[in-house]
């Protein structure tokens, strides 16, 4: 009878269709996650020569100056970044939530707008702007006798970053403070609490997960990032020496390896941090009927100041882009407030010389971008929905990516797969394009599976039982009523992917090896190399600004509309 | 085969088969939820699983309907173990409680969706599609979303989705719970109906008493996992087996007190706060202890102080507080340390009895029951 019952048991619990997708995904993230990375962190801690296990590396490491001062150099600018993004990011939270204010559009267009364009690509239009001899630094001179070191050294990668990321502070505090319901603030006043008591003890604390939450991601992502340091040419701090240790002097050099496994460390630290800020702390407060804080109008010297504060910010916000702009169509721009003259002759090279760079990234972006929604899904659909042993394991390891800088996946693909030849052409299969591909979709498959888990949570499990109930096989019911339902996180999961893959520059870096074969934001990097190339480069960054705008807007889209269903729905 | 298409035809397609559930064993882990679980539904039989969240009720129709994996038993459709069966061929229609209906399709490509599935050729679809919605009403809704109908709406196409492809039986999971008040009156009547004009073996779980009273041939009792009980609501209501069955139908009275031989050589049930209640020879043996359980609605008010009647145990106690209900007015009335509520009947100008006043109470002995536990 027990056995019986135990058969029956397993019968419903593993099925072959289900588990034979769960191998795939295991294979292919173990093949390029799991291999790549485990290998990196192997080759720091082994002897160069013997092969042995040793600490000799680390011990390097943080005996040579250099690292040291390029550690530091990572952690200051990181925690600066935080520093100066939430700046910009609280008074605009605090205006959305606390006040009737018309400007909030405006703020919310702040949000996204530094988002469209990839730190690295503005770089050299801020320089031309803010740097020693830019556009600002020059008028200042003239008329006041002073400037401003905005780009000099460090302050540089801080002011891009910064405004670059501050949005990730902005969306996570104003979404934690608008989710504090009013009677939670009605309640403390009834007992006698307010002015900044309240905001204290009980507006503060409320809204202190999603500061956390938006901050760390802030660190780690300016810990984690190659192109701006590189393109700004400041090359001591980490992420820019493990790729120049390994692309100048080899793939053999273990410090490349060490300095991967410290950042790393530095990602999952932070990491846990967050986790540790947040943990019993998802304060679903809103309740029926209530929501959001209070607000009031602001008095018109308020009024001013806010307009000020947001306009001031904007002009920040909006720097890169207009100055990518500028240089796109500049003839010469250097030590004047504006270029001397324009032409489209840069628009002309780009479609002439480097055509390919785009269609590269059109090909790569949208293939790495399916392989994200295909997994993703697969993957939520296996861990919300079968019994099958081990599912988590799938989301963890694939969620394990977020501590994964890209430096470090280049890095370990170098390592894993330079040694295998291909089949028939016996070129490494590190120098194959769909290498890049797999990258591109493991650094942003994290994003993509929580769009896809989120999607499917949506799907109500009755609405599948009640398929099966009618007759349909599970695959069927997947196929007619569970992916139709996801389709809208789906599609918004595929379109941020691709928008946000089609600028990756840390992996792609060290995995492009020929011009004919490289993306967008490598040949971006390439141009911006020498004087001359800056105009072309910018051009190609504008192309760069256009894919990712119209995959956000559309990605917005295709959200809100979703919302609109399900709303309607209730 | 020469298939009508009419609603009436629709009805005389479907062969009732009765449903026998044995021996059921389900557990998650430690959580022991289904108990040696035996029912036998008859053909055509309207059945209601009752009981309060948790007992295992809708545990017992998903299991029926092939979501969940009893560890032991099995569950027999008109005579065939259906137990290894996967969901889609089981052949029983059940109805949501959420409805799930889905949202990106219309009405009538939900209700169709059964019927592709079992390749049935398109033209006979359309038929049958149209003969369920005109037999619920909805034909003239059939383009639109779910999310353009009222709830009630959505409740009939779930039901049409359910019976247009012919199930075996049908499974109601709590499908009135979503309805306000006066359409859930509404529709028990039209479910009860259908159900007669089909002659559908059906299922139907609540936690309403009043919900399975009105509409059920038998109801199961359910709690902790196990059947306490199956019965009409008037077998349930007049002679519940135990404290529970007693509790949840209706309003219960308990005393507590032990079983005596009485002077006339029969069993008297002896307390605190009343005079021996007579019990039937049959009830239990001398020495027991246990409950007395009878209804408000068997004491009476003596306000005159005559002794009681012959067949009448008589309460002495105190009234505790009151409740004003319109036709009648029920009073706690503190007997012996334990509450009893009793319902006088009320008329215009009557005085209440306030609070802390003595009363005498006469208990139609014939009507209590004794239960052991």
């Amino acid at each position: 009878m027990t056995s019986l019952a135990l058969t029956r048991d397993r019968i419903a619990r593993v099925r072959p269709g289900p588990a034979l997708a769960a191998l795939l995904i295991a294979a292919f993230l173990l093949l390029f996650l799991v291999v790549p990375v485990v290998q990196v962190i192997f080759v720091a801690f082994q002897d160069k020569t013997t092969g042995a296990f040793t600490l000799v590396n680390f011990a390097d490491f943080f005996q040579n100056a250099l690292f040291m001062r390029s550690f530091g150099n990572s952690f200051y600018v990181s925690a600066m970044s935080v520093v100066v993004a939430s700046l910009l990011a609280l008074p605009l939270a605090y205006l959305t939530t606390r006040f009737e204010f018309r400007g909030s559009v405006l703020i919310q267009s702040l949000g996204i707008i530094p988002l469209i364009m990839p730190p690295f690509i503005g770089a050299v239009a801020m320089q031309l702007l803010f740097g020693r001899n830019g556009s600002v630094n020059l008028l200042l001179r003239d008329h006041f006798g002073f400037s401003i070191p905005f780009m000099e050294g460090l302050n540089g990668v801080i002011f891009v970053q910064s405004i670059h990321y501050f949005p990730f502070i902005l969306i996570n505090l104003s979404a934690s403070l608008k989710n504090i319901d009013r009677a939670m603030e009605e309640s403390a006043q009834n007992l006698g609490c307010h002015g900044f008591r309240l905001f204290r003890r009980i507006v503060f604390p409320l809204a202190m997960p999603g500061y956390v939450a938006g901050a760390s991601l802030v660190f780690i992502k300016v810990f984690d990032d190659l192109g701006t340091p590189l393109l700004l040419n400041v090359n001591d701090m980490l992420a820019p020496q493990a790729y120049l240790r390994i692309s100048s002097i080899g793939i053999a050099d273990p410090m490349g390896y060490v300095i991967s496994v410290v950042l790393i460390a530095c990602s999952l630290l932070a990491l846990w941090v967050s986790a540790l800020a947040m943990r019993g702390k998802d304060y679903a407060t809103v309740q029926r009927g209530g929501g959001g804080l209070a607000k009031r109008r602001l008095k018109p010297l308020e009024l001013v100041a806010a307009y000020g504060i947001v306009l001031l910010i904007l002009v920040l916000v909006l720097a890169p882009h207009v100055g990518l702009g500028l240089l796109s169509f500049a003839t010469i721009w250097s030590f004047s407030p504006l270029p001397d003259a324009f032409t489209l002759k840069h628009y002309h090279t780009v479609f002439s010389e480097s055509g390919q760079y785009i269609t590269n990234t059109l090909l790569y972006a949208s293939l790495a971008a399916l392989l994200d929604v295909v997994i993703g899904t697969a993957i939520a659909y296996l861990v919300l929905r079968t019994k099958l042993p081990g599912r988590q394991w799938l989301d963890y390891i694939a969620m394990a990516a977020l501590a994964v800088p890209g430096v470090v996946l280049g890095i370990g693909y170098l390592r894993s797969f330079y040694g295998v030849p291909m089949p028939f052409t016996g070129q490494p299969l590190s120098n194959f394009w769909l290498i890049l591909v797999f990258a591109l979709a493991i650094r942003r498959l994290p994003y993509a599976l929580r769009a896809c888990t989120a999607a499917l949570q949506q799907v109500s499990s009755s609405l599948e039982e009640a398929a099966e109930n009618l007759g349909a096989t599970k695959l069927r019911t997947v196929g007619r009523i569970v992916v139709p339902l996801m389709s809208g996180g789906i599609l918004a999961g595929f379109v941020t992917s691709f928008a946000t893959a089609a600028v990756e520059l840390s992996a792609t870096i060290m995995l492009v090896h020929s011009q004919s074969d490289a993306p967008l934001a490598y040949g971006l990097y390439v141009y911006m190399q020498s004087a001359a190339g800056r105009g072309p480069g910018a051009a190609l960054g504008i192309f760069a600004v256009i894919i990712v705008g119209l995959g956000t807007y559309l990605s917005h889209v295709v959200i809100e509309r979703g919302r609109r269903d399900r709303s309607q729905d209730h | 085969m020469n298939h009508q298409f009419s609603p009436a035809a629709l009805a005389a397609q479907i062969e009732s088969v009765g449903v026998d559930i044995e021996g059921v064993n389900l557990s998650y882990g430690s959580n022991h939820v289904l108990k040696d679980v035996n029912l036998a539904i008859k053909p055509g039989e309207f059945f209601a699983f009752l009981g309060p969240s948790g007992c295992g009720k809708t545990t017992l129709l998903r299991l029926i309907a092939g979501f969940n994996t009893a560890q032991r038993g099995e569950v027999r459709i008109g005579g065939r173990d259906i137990s290894t069966l996967p969901p889609h061929r089981r052949d029983v229609g059940m109805v949501f409680q959420s409805y799930a209906l889905w949202p990106h399709m219309t009405v009538r490509r939900n209700v169709a969706f059964g019927l592709e599935e079992r390749r049935v050729p398109r033209a006979e679809i359309e038929r049958r599609v149209d003969a369920a919605l005109e037999l619920v009403g909805l034909k003239h809704l059939a383009d639109r979303r779910p999310s353009q109908l009222s709830g009630g709406q959505q409740q009939r196409v779930a039901l049409a989705r359910t019976i247009v492809i012919e199930p075996k039986i049908l499974l109601l999971d709590e499908p009135l719970s979503n309805l306000d008040a006066k359409l859930r009156v509404q529709m028990r009547q039209e479910l009860l109906s259908l159900q007669r004009k089909l002659g559908l073996t059906t299922i139907f779980v609540t936690h309403d008493q009043e919900e399975a009273n009105t509409i059920c041939d038998r109801i199961a009792v359910m709690e902790d996992g196990r059947v306490q009980q199956v019965g009409t609501p008037q077998d349930l209501y007049d002679h519940p087996a135990n404290l529970f069955v007693a509790g949840f139908l209706g309003t219960a009275n308990v005393l507590d007190g032990t079983v005596r031989d009485d002077e006339a050589g029969g069993r008297a049930f002896v307390g605190n706060g009343f005079t021996p209640v007579a019990l039937p020879a049959a009830e239990a043996g001398t020495g027991a202890g246990g409950k007395l359980m009878f209804r408000p609605q068997n004491l009476a008010i003596r306000a005159d102080g005559q002794p009681p009647a012959p067949g009448k145990a008589r309460l002495t106690g105190t009234v505790r507080h009151r409740e004003f209900l319109g036709a009648s007015i029920r009073y706690a009335v503190d007997v012996g340390g334990q509450l009893v509520q009793v319902d006088v009947p009320h008329q215009a100008g009557d005085a209440l009895l306030p609070p802390d006043a003595p009363i005498i109470l006469d208990l139609a002995a014939d009507k209590a029951r004794f239960l052991r536990q």
